[in-house]
């Protein structure tokens, strides 16, 4: 049922030459509405294992419901969403990052009232105990934070918010971390920051990044792939750096 | 001076167990924004529990621990089966849910254990210790009242402090989204947080109890004074709520001391009190600054 919609006339797939191995991330047809409006309209794309995707568009064109959707927090009403070859569309949100999906929220979900450390702690609740090695290593990685460990993380700035978050899903050992727009609000220097360590995690830790962006020019410039979405539907999926060429499609659906 | 250390002393000791039960409030407030109004009447029902068992022979103590048990069951039970339909709702939903609760529960006391006084034991002296040649008011029992107050605040300090249970009661009462996508069973935790909520009001109740008469309504003054010291604290504070438990301990038993005619004017006192706060300072004594459910 969902096949049809798959290769619709609205999905252009050209991600080359890795069609036969199964992404790590298989989003199949994902559709869910928010009351009578179709947030999704049956949504097909992957993220492969050890490459940066980035679903990119306008405001409303699906992207925080396409997170939501597949972590679960939103309940799809048709499509397949699969991790690793498992079958997760139902799994319940808990489950989820025990399932090796880490997903950041949008405005980043630093819980203010806890300290920085206890944030970071949340994300090793349900790994049982780890190790304060594990620990250091996200201090080390995030040198800003670590300063302020012991401190209630409402005193956090913006990007040093958005590292703790990042570390706080790394503490949860993730296969794919979902990223809900990481560059809001954020200066251009902080962003290129953030998405440079992002990079450096992926290429020598075999991290796999699902990341949604409205800032499609940064995201592009650290993606492999690229996703556009527009009202609910994927319009192109190709590599960043065709994307990034493609003025047309830029003009049209990126705003830049 | 001997009147002022008496009073001072009574007020201390009624401000430990506002305090205690203000901050059961507290607790579900912070971690499901929910004025608990029945708390007052569940903690009512297990002191009802307690006195069944000792009259039928058993020892205070075991009754106070079946007590503490049956209100934490209790909380839990409500939390799952009734509050949780109403939970992230529209506010007045659930502050009607409670109130219907309130009124359930104590109808259902009286329907069980009947609705005349009957007095509650007390399992240390209730006479005043003598400093020098006088008795002051400070009895075995007050001892006792702060003793059992403070090793219960000290539990729930190390719990939420040094557990991983409590690290996950607190990331689910402040971040309920995150916490559940980093796997905390948000829904357990609630009810956890509910349990022991209870657990800390049906201290309360069974400390306010000791030598006195329960009746099923005997809680109703104290759901006045805990709220008045949970408002007091700022409602989302459990320091505050301690504090504020016992300013109002110590205000009330000074109007009850030292005006003529006091003792009548105190549940007035205390609404006068709350009525201050709430012009004054409607955040609270101890309002944070920080961004709440941000």
């Amino acid at each position: 049922m969902t096949d049809a919609r798959t290769h619709g006339s609205t999905a252009v797939t050209t991600t080359g030459g890795t069609a036969t191995a199964p992404a790590l991330l298989e989003i199949e047809g994902l559709t869910s509405s928010y009351g009578p409006v179709r947030a999704l309209d049956g949504v097909s794309l992957s993220a492969e294992a050890g490459r940066i995707t980035a679903v990119l568009g306008a405001n409303g064109a699906g992207k925080t419901t396409l997170l939501r959707t597949v972590s679960g927090l939103v309940r799809c009403s048709a499509g397949r969403v699969t991790l690793g070859g498992e079958d997760i569309t139902s799994a319940p949100v808990e489950a989820m990052v025990g399932k090796g999906m880490a997903h950041v929220p949008e405005g980043r979900g630093v819980i203010a009232e806890l300290t920085v450390d206890e944030n970071l702690r949340v994300g090793s609740l349900f790994r049982g105990k780890v190790g304060r090695e594990e620990f250091d290593r996200v201090y080390d990685l995030f040198p800003r934070i670590a300063e302020r460990r012991d401190q209630p993380a409402h005193v956090l700035s913006g990007g040093e918010r958005q590292m703790l978050v990042i570390g706080r899903a790394l503490i949860a050992k993730p296969r794919i971390l979902l990223l809900d727009e990481p560059s809001l609000g954020l200066a251009p220097r902080i962003v290129a920051q953030i998405f440079g360590l992002l990079r450096h995690l992926v290429d020598t830790e075999g991290l796999s990044v699902l990341l949604v962006e409205q800032n499609a020019r940064s995201a592009l410039s650290v993606a492999d792939v690229g996703v556009v979405l527009n009202l609910g539907r994927v319009v192109v999926t190709d590599s960043a750096r065709t994307l990034m060429g493609d003025e047309d499609l830029r003009h049209a659906y990126l705003g830049f | 001076m001997q009147q002022f250390i008496n009073v001072t002393l009574t007020g201390l000791t009624e401000g430990m167990v506002y305090a205690a039960f203000a901050l059961a409030l507290v607790l579900i407030w912070r971690s499901t924004r929910i004025v608990n109004f029945a708390q007052g009447s569940m903690a009512a029902a297990t002191a009802f529990i307690a006195l069944a068992l000792i009259q039928a022979g058993w020892s205070y103590w075991a009754a106070l621990v079946v007590a503490l048990v049956s209100g934490f069951v209790m909380g839990a039970v409500i939390e799952r089966v009734v509050v949780r339909r109403v939970e992230g709702g529209p506010e007045l939903n659930a502050v009607i849910v409670t109130l219907g609760l309130f009124v359930a529960i104590q109808a259902g006391i009286a329907i069980v254990f009947g609705s005349s006084f009957q007095s509650f034991p007390t399992p240390f002296g209730l006479q005043g210790f003598q400093v020098g040649d006088n008795r002051i008011a400070f009895t075995p029992t007050s001892l006792y009242v702060i003793g059992a107050v403070l090793v219960t605040m000290g539990l729930l300090v190390a719990l939420f402090r040094f557990t991983r249970v409590g690290l996950a009661m607190r990331a689910s009462a402040f971040g309920q989204e995150v916490a559940r996508l980093l796997g905390v069973r948000v829904g357990r935790m609630l009810t956890l947080g509910w349990g022991l909520a209870a657990v800390v009001g049906s201290l309360a109740g069974l400390l306010i109890a000791g030598g006195e008469f329960i009746y099923p309504a005997y809680m109703d003054s104290l759901i006045v004074f805990g709220f008045v010291a949970a408002v007091l604290g700022g409602l989302d504070s459990p320091i505050g709520a301690v504090v504020g438990g016992l300013i109002l301990g110590l205000a009330l038993s000074y109007v009850s001391g030292y005006v003529p005619r006091g003792s009548a004017l105190v549940n007035v006192s205390a609404l006068v009190i709350l009525m201050v706060v709430l012009l004054v300072r409607p955040g609270g004594l101890f309002a944070s600054s920080t961004a709440r459910r941000a």
